[in-house]
Parts: C-alpha cells; structure tokens; sequence
C-alpha cells in the first residue's frame, strides 16, 4: 500500500503545454506515472506528449477518468487552477507553483471545505509511491519502495533524507513534499493520519522547518494517537528571527515558531529528533530497532 | 516587504484611516516650512525600517519652526542606533514632521494573517505604546481578537467589538469602529501581511489617529501591486541582499564567518544548521533555488567572495532533477572567473554524481571534496578559523 496515491492514480496535467509543464510530465511519464491528459485552456484539441489536451479540468475527469491532478500554471492563476481542479471532481490537487499570494490561498482553503478534494502544496515537490505513481518534480530515481513515510515541508532537503535513508537500506512508502508556503493543502497532521492507517508504512520521518506552527500541532496528534515511531529534523535551528528564509513560510515572526520550540514540542511527545540533518538516517535505524 | 511609517501613512489615509497631519522631510529648511505650514507645536520622526526610535533619539518635540530645522539639522544625516537596529545602527535619510497632538490614551491595533486559522486576525489592545509581544507575554487577556471568514470579509459588529472592548464610547466608538474597518480594507486591499497601528491615538479631544503605522506586504502579491513595489527603499537593505535578489537568488548575510551556497530552502537552512553542529558559524544563508541554472552559480559565487566576512566556503549542492555534472561545470567555470579567494569545500550528490566529482578534479582548481554534509561542514568550519587567524 501507500497513502494518497498508487498504480491506478489517473493524472491530469494543468498546464501541460508551458515550459515546466512539459519538461516534468515527460519525468512522470518516464517513471512509470498514469499521465492521461493535459489541459490549457485555448488549446482544447492539440494533443501534447502524445497527450489529449482539454480547455478544462472537467473535460479530462469526464473522457479519460482522471482523479488527481499536478499545477504547473503561472503564481497568479494556481489559486483559480486548484479550484478549477477541486470543482471538477479531482480528489487530489498537487500544486508544484510557487509564489502563489497568500490571500489568493485563504479563499482557495475556504473554497475547499466544501469540495472532496485534497490539496497537496502549492510551492511543494509534490508526492511519490516508489514504484507506482509520481506527481511532481523530485527525482523519482533516489527512491525506492519500501516501508518509511516522508512528510516534509521542502524539497532538495527531503531528497536528502531520502537518499540517506534509501542508503541504509530503508525505501519509502509515500513521500510528500507539504510546500514552503504559510498557508497549504494537507498538514503534517493530516497526512500523519493516512500513514496510520497504511499497513506498509512502519515508520514515518516528519521534515520540519522554522515558522508556524504546523510541527506543533502535528506533536501534539502524534503524542495522542500516532502509534508508529516517529523520527524529525527541523530546519533553521541558526535562522534569525523576522527574516524569511527562502520559503515564504520559514519565518520566526514575534518571537514564535522557531526550531528550538519545534524539537521541544515533538522531543515531548516521543519523536526521534535528529538535532543534525546528517543523522536522519541513523535516527531512522535507531527508531526500527 | 517593509516601508517607512510615512509610506504606510499615506496608503493608510487612501483607505479612510485617520492619520495626524504632517508630510516627510528631507532637508532641515523642509522640514521647518512643513512645521511652519501645520502651526503648532510639531514631532519628528526619523523615518527607518527599525522600531524603538524614541530610545535612540528618534523622535523628537519642536515648539517653532525654527526649533524644528535647528533638530532636523542633527536628525537627518544622523546613524540611529535603537533595539532593532543592532549597534551599527541605521542612516536617517528623511524625518516625517507631523502635528503634536494631546494623548490622553495609547492602545493598540493591529492585523496579521493567522496561519493555523488560515485566516486574517484583527487584534485589539488597551495597552498600546509597548511592544504587543510583551503584552501577550505578561497579559495575554488584555488582547481582544476577532478572526476574520474569508467568505464574509470583516464584518461590522466584529469592528463594533473590538471598540468596546478598547473602552471607547460616544463619538470616540464611532470613529474607533470606521478606523477598524478602515484599517482591515486596507490590509485585504494591498495583500498587506501587516498592518499595525501602535499606539492607536485617543485624543483629549476624543478624536481617533493612528500616532505611529507599521506595514508590511505579501511578497508573492507585490507584482499586481506596483504603486506598493515603488516604496522598496534600497537604502534600508543589505547591500548584497538587494544584488542577490536581482539574480532571483534568497540570500540573508548572517554574523558568522563560513560562507555557504545551497540549492533549495531548506537544505540551505540544514547546511546552516551543521556548520553550527560541527562548531561554526554561517556567514549567511544562500539558495540558489532547486534548479541551480549556471548564471545563478556564477551570481552567488560573486556574492559569497565579495563578502569580507567569509573565511571559507561551502557548497551543498543535491542533484535532483538537474545533474550534478551541469552543477559542477558552472561551478568550475565561475571559479575560473571570479577566483578562488577562500577555500571551498564542495559536496555534491544526487544524479551524475561520479560526473561531476571528476570535472571538478580535473578543473586544477583547489577545491576541498567532501562526500556528506557532515564531513564538508568538518572540513570547512577549521578551514575558516584558521583563516581567520592568518
């Protein structure tokens, strides 16, 4: 098993034809992923990468089935293609476009509430069942399959984690990028739940960084309820404070959300943190005994 | 991004909030003709992207015009040093010369976008003129907030709220509530990130001003909002900052003395973070984004060696979707021009790894290879101290 996404994953390419679009539909076609279609609106018609292409997301839902879908669409039209996609009927948006403003993502969230759609991202490398299905732009071969859930909130630094890890002889179950951004689709919390109920995943390694409070709250889910061993990093243990650090996100704003706090809140509620990026993988070995 | 209170004055008063008269100076002799204009006692203010100006001599009290331009004199041109400059301090380059008015109550307002609710939260507080996160700290109670449904806006009776909870009656409670809102169309309008008004001004006379004004916006929306964008004042920004971000490059000079230059956020904030483990300190935080296209090499290659501070380097990189090869090369290339003025440790890894391992060998050029980010961070934080020795 995996969470979210597996071998019958049906994938619609929103804007397939741009540049980013193009390139990394080739990279999931090539991993073995079920592209199925791509849509632009304007282009309706063309076929692209051997792709038929839609004016719209519903037009792919109806005539080749698909159910989940990957963003490529420029920052100011993401908000509007993540709802076009949830409208549509996709039950998973994977929004890999960066810069999106955060207004635009508060009503994209309230929007949501009333759609069965999940929303991975946006400003996320997306998410990846070694083996069966990729949506994004990680580099599909560091991976392998296996038993470990990766839930991070960047993308080079999860490549990271999961080549030491993969090294150590550990593949991975899903691994999903939650996105850099202060407001995102699916939480840590949130997806710490599908891995519970997934019988591959035995272990799950949560990659955290500075700003918010999304770490926090997961803790406190995984003190209560998470019943598999837990290993973290948190990134920007030397970040200054009231200065964004790359990701939109990773910001200690009012003295809050800093790492220190973080490995606190996740140290108390029985998590493995490794206090150096290095030690990810070792921490993981300590974690399966 | 962040303007000068003046600014956020300005596109403050668009949106119908209440804002003390005055207008900005950059010369003594302006700044008494802008006294002289208001007529009555006038405030100085030394305009910086810093809070704290009061203690450092920032902001000061003129009877005259003539009283203004004798301190504008020493005001502009001065280094203000205050909480949040650090001690270098900040060069004053204008003053806002603004109406002295009768305080007879300081309280706070302000508005964020909260993260967990993911929504905007409209904060109030009696106690205004001290920092709010001191307030929330000792008295969190003494903090009224009202979330805002992003489906609704901010809502009336939200503002009406607040008001009372601040202790304004009578026409003070209008004026407070048509401030409130006011204030909160304000930040939706311009994507603002914030919008603080401390202290929020209750005049003898009863009347509602914001005294001091504190804006900062939303990055990712600046582009749809260019009259913003043009507030950017270089001036108030780390010089190499403001370089970095032409070559779309994040980069934030930090104290310590080893240079780094990482592909992606977060991996440029764990390599922070080893150096730290392996008893350094990083010179800054340096991402060249997840793609690492040659001219982003050979920009941040510039900016680590035209850094006084840096004794030594490294560079993280991890190969994903681009090879480590390509990476390699423009490294190669950009050290050719640019030189190597401080050693370099180099880690590479991902795809087209070996690759880029033997261009780098094979360039002549004396890098220091390192296979993990534990051992580059080992190499390179002695490596820097003992440069910084000879």
């Amino acid at each position: 098993m995996s969470i979210l996404v597996d071998g019958n994953t049906r994938v619609v390419i929103q804007g397939i034809t741009g540049g980013e679009g193009t390139f990394h539909t080739q990279r999931m076609q090539e991993y073995g992923s079920q592209v199925v279609a791509g849509v632009t609106p304007g282009k309706g018609g063309q076929v692209h990468l051997g792709l038929p292409v839609f004016n719209s997301v519903s037009e792919a839902v109806e005539k080749e089935g698909a159910n989940a879908s990957a963003i490529f669409v420029p920052a100011f039209f993401a908000a509007d293609a993540i709802m076009e996609a949830a409208d549509a009927g996709i039950h998973l948006a994977v929004c890999i476009t960066e810069g999106i403003p955060t207004f635009d993502m508060i009503k994209v969230k309230q929007f949501l509430k009333e759609k069965e759609c999940g929303l991975i991202g946006p400003n996320t490398p997306g998410i990846i069942s070694p083996g069966k299905c990729k949506i994004g732009i990680m580099p599909g071969h560091i991976h392998s399959p296996g038993q470990i859930g990766v839930i991070s909130r960047s993308g080079t630094l999860t490549y990271e984690a999961v080549d030491q890890v993969t090294r150590l002889g550990y593949g991975q179950s899903t691994a999903v990028g939650i996105g850099g951004d202060p407001i995102v689709g699916y939480s840590f919390t949130d997806l710490l739940k599908f891995f519970k109920d997934d019988d591959e995943t035995e272990a799950v390694i949560l990659i955290g960084e500075i700003g918010g409070s999304a770490e926090e709250e997961a803790a406190a889910y995984i003190g209560k309820e998470f019943n598999k061993p837990v290993v973290s990093f948190i990134a920007g243990q030397t970040a200054p404070p009231g200065r964004r650090m790359g990701h939109a996100g990773a910001i200690i704003a009012g003295g809050k959300g800093t790492a220190q706090e973080k490995m606190e809140a996740l140290e108390r509620a029985g998590v493995l943190v490794a206090k150096s990026p290095a030690e990810i993988g070792q921490k993981v070995k300590e974690a399966l005994g | 991004m962040k303007i000068h209170e003046y600014q956020a004055k300005q596109i403050l008063s668009k949106y119908g909030v209440c804002i003390p008269e005055g207008e900005v100076a950059e010369t003594p002799a302006r700044a008494r003709e802008i006294a002289a204009g208001i007529g009555s006692r006038v405030v100085l203010k030394a305009q910086v992207h810093a809070g704290g100006r009061g203690k450092g001599g920032g902001i000061k009290l003129a009877d005259s015009p003539e009283q203004a331009e004798i301190l504008a004199q020493d005001m502009i041109g001065m280094t203000l040093v205050t909480p949040q400059t650090g001690p270098e301090g900040k060069l004053v380059r204008r003053i806002l010369v603004e109406e002295a008015l009768d305080i007879a109550h300081e309280l706070y307002l302000g508005i964020v976008i909260d993260r967990a609710r993911e929504a905007p939260v409209v904060m109030a507080s009696p106690e205004g003129g001290v920092e709010i996160e001191k307030v929330a700290a000792e008295t969190p109670e003494l903090i009224f907030k009202e979330y805002v449904n992003p489906a609704t806006g901010f809502l009336g009776f939200q503002a009406r709220k607040l008001a009372f909870r601040l202790g304004l009656e009578g026409d003070t409670f209008k004026q407070g509530v048509q401030f409130i809102l006011s204030l909160y169309k304000a930040f939706e309008a311009t994507d603002a990130s914030l919008a603080e008004i401390n202290p929020l001004l209750i005049t003898k006379e009863g009347a509602v001003l914001a005294l001091d004004a504190k804006m900062n916006f939303d990055d990712n929306a600046l582009p749809r909002h260019r009259d913003i964008l043009e507030m950017r004042d270089f001036d108030e920004e780390d010089p190499l900052e403001v370089e970095s971000s032409k070559f779309n490059l994040n980069y934030i000079k930090l104290d310590g003395n080893v240079g780094c230059m990482v592909n992606g956020a977060g991996l440029a904030m764990a390599t922070m973070d080893i150096i730290m483990h392996s008893g350094g300190m990083p010179a800054n935080f340096l991402d060249v984004g997840g793609g690492v296209s040659e001219e982003a090499v050979k920009s941040a290659f510039k900016i680590l060696v035209s850094d006084e501070d840096v004794k030594a380097a490294l560079i993280n990189i991890f190969g994903g979707i681009v090879r480590c090869d390509l990476v390699a090369a423009g490294i190669v290339k950009a050290a050719k021009e640019i030189g190597l003025k401080v050693p370099m440790v180099v880690r590479l890894e991902g795809t087209n790894v070996d690759l880029g391992k033997k261009i780098l060998e094979e360039s002549g050029l004396a890098f220091y290879p390192a296979e993990t980010m534990r051992e580059a961070a080992e190499k390179v934080v002695p490596l820097a101290k003992s440069q910084e020795r000879s």
